[in-house]
């Protein structure tokens, strides 16, 4: 069966820059997204998904492509799933600069249709990218998990 | 003028979304990427009664209002939904509304309760 991809799109009001600051380091992604992105982010390293608060690690990964503030490329797995390769997702994100925005496009692929993955990723990205904006345009992020079970 | 500038952009955005949502055929655009992701604009064409270069039009402007998101794969040139400004709506229109009416019910409890809250 083929694998899914999804494309996600969001501009924000910010210098390429700021954007990767807020994907890669784990003092701002705590503040919109609850979690704790850790790695140092070279190519090659594992990187991983913390919950801020109760310090579970939820996601784990490899930095494929790490070109900042451009672009970064990652694996993207359940911590239970770690040692199986072939539930390992893709995340690319590629920023651009378009005017004074920047237009941030998020490219999650090699997902199995129907699993438990997609689901999570296809309700989490739109809201982890509203409040990224929410958080770097005005600096306060959504509160983002809001009514999710 | 930076945060006029911002709100200023955030309520074209709006607009942009709202009028391609304001149209059928657009709508069914988006059902039919959301069934399957990633179509071309042929596969597309399929289900709609018009022509190529009447549906070519439409998904310009769900792209103009950043509801798909297009790359490519070889020489075809794939169209994907892209939900983001939807929540951003959500958000901005219903989650408020939705959580100022949690609040009148749980009011209206009290009241009718006679408690104090």
């Amino acid at each position: 069966m083929s694998k899914s991809k999804f494309v996600y799109v969001i501009y924000i009001l910010a210098e390429p820059e700021n954007v990767f600051e807020a994907l890669t380091k784990s003092e701002m992604t705590r503040q919109y997204w609850a979690h704790d992105n850790v790695s140092d982010w070279n190519r090659g390293s594992a990187w991983k998904h913390v919950n801020s608060s109760t310090k579970e690690v939820r996601l784990v990964g490899e930095v494929i492509e790490s070109d900042p503030p451009r672009r970064l490329v990652i694996t993207w797995a359940f911590a239970s799933d770690a040692g199986n390769r072939k539930k390992h997702t893709r995340v690319a994100f590629d920023i651009e600069r378009v005017e004074k925005m920047v237009r941030l496009t998020v490219t999650h692929d090699e997902l199995e249709p129907g699993s438990e993955m997609e689901r999570g990723i296809t309700e989490g990205w739109p809201r982890v990218l509203s409040s990224l904006k929410s958080f770097l345009e005005t600096g306060k992020p959504l509160n983002v998990w809001t009514g999710k079970k | 003028m930076q945060v006029y500038g911002c709100i200023l952009s955030r309520a074209t955005e709006t607009d942009k979304v709202f009028k391609a949502l304001a149209d059928p055929s657009r709508r069914k655009l988006l059902d039919l990427l959301y069934s399957t992701n990633g179509q071309t604009l042929g596969e597309l064409a399929k289900h709609l009664d018009m022509t190529r270069q009447a549906v070519s039009q439409h998904l310009a402007l769900l792209e103009e209002a950043n509801l798909i998101a297009t790359n490519w794969r070889g020489r075809e040139k794939l169209h994907h939904l892209n939900p983001v400004p939807l929540y951003e709506i959500y958000e901005r229109w219903i989650a408020k509304f939705e959580r100022s009416r949690m609040r009148a019910l749980r009011e209206l409890k009290i009241r009718v309760e006679g408690g104090k809250g």
